[in-house]
């Protein structure tokens, strides 16, 4: 049994969404310091607003001003704040229902302690200094008396409104390719490439995954393939990917390696993109300090016979 | 409406690492198992469906890859839930009911190892407003369980003590991640202690489920499920009822719960406070024994936990040790989504 091989990932998007109106105008109002709800149907007002009412489904979009200042309705004292999360010091998790509000918003406060802390207290805003249109304008709530105000109606309208947000997200992982992964990945370091074989159909796959898909059992017995194969089938890229430093046109094929039964795909080289063939043979070409073979050259051997290959296709 | 019952249950046992186990790998044993149990091949399964998640994998469509566990060549009928296995179990059923499959394997599976399952799951938030703050998975429990002190519902003392009762019934569980005398531990997110919080690991689970006279053929004391339903709420965690579960209280009705009593409940409570809400809405008494395999609090392998609550229900049944059993599995924040099914014995449905 190999070492277990593990390796970071890192899977990072910045999500781009657009709002409809009236997350813009809630989104845009927090740049303006300004928090906006929504009217439903029965007259109750939520914070944050969204369009569609929650019980009814019915689309809803009058605007009403609602104040900075608010009542705890539930907290939890975070000992412990995590990456991206709005303070950096401990905090509480809040939900807040502004004064004027029905519903309540989640969010942070800043107090010294979870002794500090307890539903009903008052609170209000505090606003982040640099203000973009996004739930973070709000900095995190701090504790504050005042008496509650009344909500208004609000147009909704604002100078240079706010139609989109992008949203970063990042999640980091340890992956484990698991037994058969493994020991393929510590096979191509010492630039050889090997199968596992059904048990019960004799097949070779390579790359293994550790399961027969015909059979769903687990492949058991390592078997050494190629490194010569044939070409089964290849398709002509013309559109240069980016941060791909290889001239297009070039071919891409699926690569029968001699014992196995199932071709694995790489590129082709060392030939004219347009004299690629179903049945050329080819062979690995390594390159200094990379895990995987670079390309696949001709080999100058005769083109293998298609009933040879056509259950690989 | 057909007859369908749960016919055989499988799970791994539920570890905190499974680093030298690709997802595929760690799947195979159970699904192996069902099928055992039941003398069938993959070849006679008529419907397949798995519940998985790629932000636990951290890759895109995943659950491709494990599909070479249950033998997709030549091609079968399959399809695929982006959430708990309950759900996989649900279209199943439904698939039955439209007759176009007599037997069905679902599955599920989640490796929470390789991620950090708390940031991992702020993702499935509303994007707007709340995923921006990235707020964990164990803080948005500790909102739902300090709204329950302050409602006089429990106390830290009763969550503990719910904790440990269900850490002391894992005890008869050999799949259990945590059992016996576990500490209550250190505030993670106050007033929820590590105790009160479920454990991190990875695992799997399969059921195999078969109507009317095919499952009593492959099964000597079928699990029948006499109802299932499901049912979600507001995603805005500021508009729900913290303290309350309507969804879980309406799945309930609709699956016929509150007909006659049930005399097991297995509930999908990954937080101590949860199973307070739960019972709560399900109207269980001290006469219902709930949670006799430890629950999530002694294993959460996630998208599996689900299902593990209906396949242990139905192996009480099976083993004769329950004749009808609530089984209820949950998705997103604070119980924002609820499955509730009841199982029969043969024998009480005279």
């Amino acid at each position: 049994m190999p070492d277990v091989l593990s390796a970071p990932l890192v899977v990072e998007f910045p999500f781009t969404r657009s709002l409809g109106p009236v997350q813009s105008a809630f989104l845009t109002g927090l740049r303006e310091r300004t928090v906006l709800g929504v009217r439903t149907g029965d007259g109750k007002i939520l914070v944050p607003p969204v369009e569609y009412d929650p019980v009814t489904a019915e689309e809803i979009h009058d605007l009403v001003e609602v104040a900075a200042t608010g009542t705890v309705t539930t907290w939890a004292w975070n000992p412990r704040p995590r990456r991206d999360q709005p303070l950096d010091t401990p905090f509480a998790w809040v939900l807040v229902r502004l004064d004027g509000a029905d519903t309540a918003l989640l969010h942070v406060l800043d107090a010294p302690g979870p002794e500090a802390v307890r539903t009903g207290m008052r609170v209000r805003v505090r606003w982040a200094e640099a203000r973009t249109g996004a739930i973070t304008d709000i900095a995190c709530f701090e504790p504050h008396e005042s008496e509650p105000g009344e909500p208004v109606p609000h147009e909704g309208e604002f100078a240079d409104p706010v139609t989109g947000i992008v949203t970063p997200a990042r999640l980091d992982y340890t992956y484990t390719p698991g037994r058969a992964q493994s020991a393929y990945l510590e096979a191509l370091e010492g630039r050889r490439v090997v199968g596992e074989r059904c048990p019960s159909c004799r097949k070779v796959y390579v790359p293994p995954r550790g399961a027969c898909p015909t059979c769903g059992v687990a492949t058991d017995e390592r078997v050494e393939v190629g490194p010569r194969g044939t070409v089964t089938t290849y398709c002509v890229v013309n559109i240069k990917a980016k941060n791909l430093d290889i001239e297009v046109p070039y071919v891409y094929a699926h690569i029968a390696l001699d014992g196995a039964d199932l071709a694995l795909h790489a590129r082709i080289g060392g030939i004219p993109y347009d004299q690629v063939r179903m049945g050329l043979r080819v062979e690995p070409v390594w390159t200094e300090g990379s895990r995987h073979p670079d390309h696949y050259r001709p080999t100058g051997e005769p083109d293998a016979d298609y009933d040879v290959y056509k259950e690989l296709v | 409406m057909r007859d369908v019952a749960i016919v055989a249950f499988a799970q791994t046992d539920h570890l905190r690492r499974t680093d030298e186990l690709s997802e595929v790998e760690m799947l195979m044993p159970v699904l192996h198992q069902v099928l055992d149990t039941t003398g069938l091949r993959t070849s006679d399964i008529g419907f397949t469906c798995s519940g998985s998640s790629d932000y636990l994998a951290g890759r895109a469509f995943s659950f491709t890859m494990a599909l070479d566990g249950v033998g997709a060549h030549p091609p079968i009928s399959e399809s695929h839930v982006e959430m708990d296995g309950a759900w996989a179990l649900y279209e199943a059923w439904v698939k039955i009911q439209t007759g176009e499959a007599d037997t069905a394997l679902v599955y599920a599976y989640g490796k929470s190892s390789p991620g950090q399952v708390r940031d991992v799951l702020t993702r499935q938030l509303d994007p707007y407003y709340t995923a921006p703050l990235w707020p964990d998975s164990v803080a948005l429990a500790a909102l739902q369980a300090q709204a329950l002190i302050d409602a006089g519902d429990t106390d830290e003392a009763a969550l503990a003590a719910l904790a440990a009762r269900s850490r002391e019934a894992a005890s008869d569980n050999p799949h259990a991640q945590l059992s016996g005398a576990v500490p209550a531990g250190d505030y993670l997110v106050r007033p929820l202690r590590t105790g009160d919080c479920p454990p991190i690991g990875d695992g799997a689970a399969a059921v195999i489920l078969a109507a009317g006279d095919t499952a009593r053929a492959l099964c000597e004391r079928p699990a029948w499920i006499r109802g299932i339903d499901h049912r979600i709420e507001a995603h805005g965690l500021g508009v729900r009822e913290l303290t309350e579960s309507p969804s879980t209280r309406l799945a309930a009705e609709r699956a016929g719960v509150f007909e006659r009593p049930v005399d097991t409940a297995e509930l999908h409570a990954p937080f101590s406070s949860q199973e307070v809400v739960l019972r709560k809405a399900l109207g269980l008494d001290d006469r219902v024994r709930v949670n006799p395999s430890g629950g999530a609090l002694a294993a959460n392998p996630l998208m599996a936990a689900g299902l593990i609550r209906l396949g242990e229900a139905a192996a009480r049944i099976h083993r004769g040790e329950s004749d009808r059993a609530l089984a209820h599995a949950t998705s997103g924040p604070c119980l924002q989504q609820n499955l509730v099914a009841v199982l029969e014995g043969e024998s009480t449905h005279a």
